[in-house]
């Protein structure tokens, strides 16, 4: 669990050049976190790849925090 | 050998580095060609711009392939800028996504005119204005898909605009090859980019595609990037009016391949 949280703490801080003490589990991508919607796009197929998995889009929708990101992700992965 | 040395020209449609552009862009600027970019809206400028600085380019434009005025005004500063044109890379299109899954028969009449418009009637209009610019001959390619041909799934509208854009490509080197301006297309294979996750099942056509072409995989952007340099530079000099596949050989495939395996959408 604390790897995945990990993993994807790092994609959102690379990918939106925010501060790592910002990614919380409530801390929204687009409220919070500053992503446009093409960043949203972007972080699901960068979590697909570094995990191996697919998120289908209706999924994909779900996925507004960072919690929700990592709660998914441990799903799909167990 | 810098195939691309001394020639100077345009990408329109670059959105991230998975883009295809983005691959022929590396292809281009690998072989010493000068390059300059254009885009749509701010959220698509905070991508193009570092990713132009990697390939030594100051030049990027906006341009909404939307507005004449805008593509004016793009072309207007290339002239101010280089003066001449070399080559053109259209790399654009655009669809509501609710219509890129579901059933062809209930595209709307709005979007099916967006589609047209944004997917094939703007190449016609960067190269109304691209070939005077033109004077010593010059190439353009524009990137279409399979789609276009034969009915793939969720591809839609889009697939109808494809078939207009590549109808586009033989009319247009028509008239513009007496001018020594050759046009072409690629029609590339499924590749995962930003365009792509709007499709519906994406990644089940993509695996299709894996499991059935004769390469038994998918091509890369660099795969494109390279068959681009072959249009655009001199190695393709005698080739215009041409749709060029870059799919693994999917296009003569007629049936799922006894080796592949069963999938089902998941």
């Amino acid at each position: 669990m604390s790897d995945i949280a990990d993993r994807v703490r790092k994609i959102v801080v690379e990918h939106l050049g925010v501060e790592e003490d910002k990614v919380v589990d409530s801390a929204s991508f687009i409220d919070d976190l500053g992503a446009d919607s093409l960043d949203t796009v972007e972080l699901v197929m960068a979590f697909e790849e570094e995990f191996g998995i697919e998120i289908p889009d209706d999924a994909a929708e779900t996925i507004q925090t960072f919690g929700d990101a990592v709660k998914f992700i441990t799903e799909a992965t167990s | 050998m810098e195939l691309m040395a001394g020639k100077r020209g345009l990408i329109m449609g670059l959105a991230n580095d998975k883009s295809i552009a983005w691959g022929i862009a590396r292809a281009l600027h690998g072989a010493g060609a000068e390059l300059a970019f254009s885009y749509q809206g701010e959220q698509l400028k905070k991508r193009v711009d570092p990713l132009a600085a990697q390939v030594g380019s100051q030049l990027v434009i906006p341009c909404d392939v939307a507005e004449d005025d805008s593509i004016d005004a793009l072309f207007e500063r290339l002239k101010s800028e280089w003066g001449g044109l070399d080559f053109v890379v259209h790399a654009i299109g655009f669809s509501d996504k609710n219509e890129l899954r579901g059933r062809y028969v209930d595209t709307s009449r709005a979007n099916f005119r967006l589609t047209m418009d944004i997917s094939a009637y703007s190449f016609t209009a960067v190269m109304q204005r691209a070939a005077p610019m033109m004077k010593e001959g010059g190439a353009a390619l524009t990137l279409t898909y399979y789609g276009a041909e034969k009915v793939m799934p969720h591809y839609n509208v889009m697939g109808v605009a494809k078939a207009a854009l590549e109808a586009s490509v033989r009319y247009l080197a028509e008239d513009l090859g007496r001018d020594g301006i050759r046009v072409n297309a690629i029609s590339a294979g499924t590749i995962k980019t930003l365009a792509a996750s709007g499709i519906g099942d994406f990644r089940y056509i993509m695996k299709w595609n894996e499991y059935n072409s004769p390469l038994r995989r998918n091509v890369t952007q660099d795969e494109v990037g390279r068959a681009a340099l072959f249009l655009l530079s001199e190695l393709g000099s005698g080739v215009t009016g041409e749709v060029l596949h870059v799919d693994a050989g999917y296009h003569v495939v007629g049936m799922k391949a006894i080796d592949a395996p069963d999938i089902t959408k998941g």
